[in-house]
């Protein structure tokens, strides 16, 4: 990083690295179900409803965090329009971490289906039944869904650039341990 | 520390290469686990275009069961079924019901008399905040045993092979008992007086813990009165919804619930096989219809009478239709509800 060594807070780390997982399994789960009628459709369902909750939970203590302790700053040589492309990115992905769910709590409310998570705790609706609301939130569900999974693509193939061609530290930064010791002066 | 370490141009390609891999690699794990490169899989969207009936997609309704009319009751349970489940809807008491009777088939105009299926979508609501939902039928057993045989049944039955049905009964032959109820069985003039069936089997949990394999049924109390489908032609295209519009305008008509208790051993997981008639059955409650609303502004328009919607006390067994049938019946739901302007409602109250 520009002012070397500069990290993410342990708990920020861990709950990225731990969100990491959660939401791209939500994602496979998410196509896998849609896409059979096989009796695991069910078990899938019944993981993805209660992992979309706790997903965003976890976005919304994550949120919390990261106003508080706030990132460590790009390195002062990035590129503009990659400075551009991160900030974007990570508004796009919070906006994901929070929406989705909200997105399928709704749509689930307006087709007045109960939402029952583990061990048959059931959420309350968040919108009245409606059609077309319905209609609405399942579409912005399904197709965000391809968003968000190609918006973590990019943001892996961003970090895989930091980690292996720039080497700027900014992989480092949010890696679970640290991968390249200290900073070493600049050649 | 601008660019910390220099890359030999080798190094570069290595690494634009390795990111390369790993971004595809996991865009085509998630295009497999969508079902991309496998055509063979049953997916509900191929099951939902499979059912499209030869008058085409009945846009808005749904994709199967589309004919239907809605109504509102009771439940009253007697407190026996609390001794199979420790679900609220068996303790004693009522419960609101919602439902409807409908007609098994993809074509929302079909003349009543056409169709052999008929059906009951119940929903039941518990002071506990839980719902059991359940679509019954009227035979006595599935069509076939696996949600791969109803397909290939659907296909077999749109087929303009004159012989597709007889290739598709030799290679299924547990269809010969639905066909024998199909050609032989009895018809009614009525709902009111038609048997409803779960087909299904569920597991029910009582309060120590212990399970209990179950299919359940909804017997009338009305007297069936066999009438011949020559004489049901004569009837006109809706006879059943304006008859049970007029019978229950007359006085509520009921239900008894029956549940069976399979032995240990019955087979759960094939709905075309019926356990042997001597099984315990118990009866837990009366199903009171007391109003019908016509389906275009009617509360069941909009419920999705997925049979895996179940109280605490009622889960899933190892019969694979139920699974099926909710991952249909949402892709149904989606389809419909998006297409709300092809089946309006008719209030001219109707909201904003």
């Amino acid at each position: 990083m520009t002012s070397a060594g500069q990290r993410f807070t342990p708990l920020q780390r861990l709950l990225h690295w731990l969100m990491a997982f959660c939401i791209l399994a939500m994602l496979f789960i998410g196509v896998g179900m849609v896409s059979t009628v096989m009796p695991k459709y069910l078990t899938l369902v019944s993981i993805h409803k209660p992992l979309g909750i706790a997903i965003l939970v976890l976005a919304l203590v994550r949120l919390a965090v990261r106003l508080r302790y706030g990132a460590p700053s790009l390195p002062a040589d990035l590129p503009e329009p990659m400075k551009l492309a991160a900030q974007l990115s990570h508004y796009a992905l919070y906006a994901l971490m929070i929406g989705m769910p909200l997105l399928g709590w709704g749509m689930l409310s307006a087709a007045a289906y109960p939402v029952v998570l583990f061990g048959g705790v059931r959420l309350p609706a968040i919108l009245p039944q409606s059609d077309s609301l319905h209609a609405l939130l399942w579409d912005a569900h399904f197709y965000l869904a391809f968003v968000f999974f190609a918006v973590i693509l990019s943001h892996v193939a961003a970090a895989l650039f930091h980690a292996l061609i720039r080497r700027d530290g900014v992989f480092d930064a949010m890696a679970p341990v640290p991968i390249h010791g200290e900073p070493t002066p600049a050649d | 520390m601008t660019q910390p370490r220099q890359l030999s141009a080798r190094s570069l390609f290595g690494s634009l290469v390795l990111i390369a891999v790993i971004i595809a690699g996991g865009a085509a794990a998630f295009a497999y686990t969508a079902g991309w490169f496998s055509p063979q899989r049953l997916t509900p969207d191929k099951m939902v275009d499979a059912l499209t009936p030869p008058t085409g997609v009945p846009l808005g309704h749904r994709r199967n069961h589309a004919k239907g009319i809605c109504f509102t009751g009771v439940f009253e349970a007697n407190g026996a079924g609390s001794a199979l489940s420790h679900a609220q809807v068996f303790t004693r008491g009522q419960f609101p019901a919602l439902g409807r009777f409908n007609l098994g088939t993809a074509d929302p105009n079909a003349p009543d008399a056409t169709v052999r299926v008929r059906g009951l979508g119940l929903q039941i609501s518990t002071p506990d905040g839980q719902e059991w939902r359940s679509a019954m039928v009227n035979p006595p057993v599935f069509p076939v045993s696996t949600p791969q045989g109803f397909y290939e049944l659907l296909l077999a039955s749109a087929s303009k092979d004159p012989d597709a049905m007889k290739t598709f009964a030799a290679v299924h032959p547990e269809f010969a008992a639905f066909g024998a109820w199909a050609t032989g069985g009895p018809w009614t003039g009525s709902y009111a007086e038609d048997r409803f069936n779960s087909l299904n089997s569920f597991v029910f949990t009582d309060r120590s813990g212990a399970e209990h394999a179950v299919r359940w049924s909804l017997l009338p109390a009305a007297q069936p009165v066999p009438v011949s489908p020559d004489d049901l032609a004569k009837r006109g295209p809706n006879f059943l919804e304006q008859e049970i519009t007029e019978r229950v305008h007359g006085g509520p008509q009921r239900w008894t619930m029956v549940v069976t208790v399979a032995n240990s051993g019955d087979s759960t997981a094939d709905p075309s096989k019926a356990w042997p008639e001597d099984r315990r059955t118990v009866e837990v409650g009366t199903l009171t219809v007391q109003q019908i609303e016509p389906e275009p502004d009617g509360p069941c328009r909009d419920i999705n009478f997925d049979p895996t919607v179940l109280p605490s006390g009622i889960r899933t067994s190892d019969d694979p239709f139920p699974a099926a049938r909710s991952s249909v019946y949402a892709k149904s739901y989606d389809l419909r509800t998006a297409e709300a302007k092809d089946y309006p409602r008719t209030a001219t109250d109707a909201k904003p």
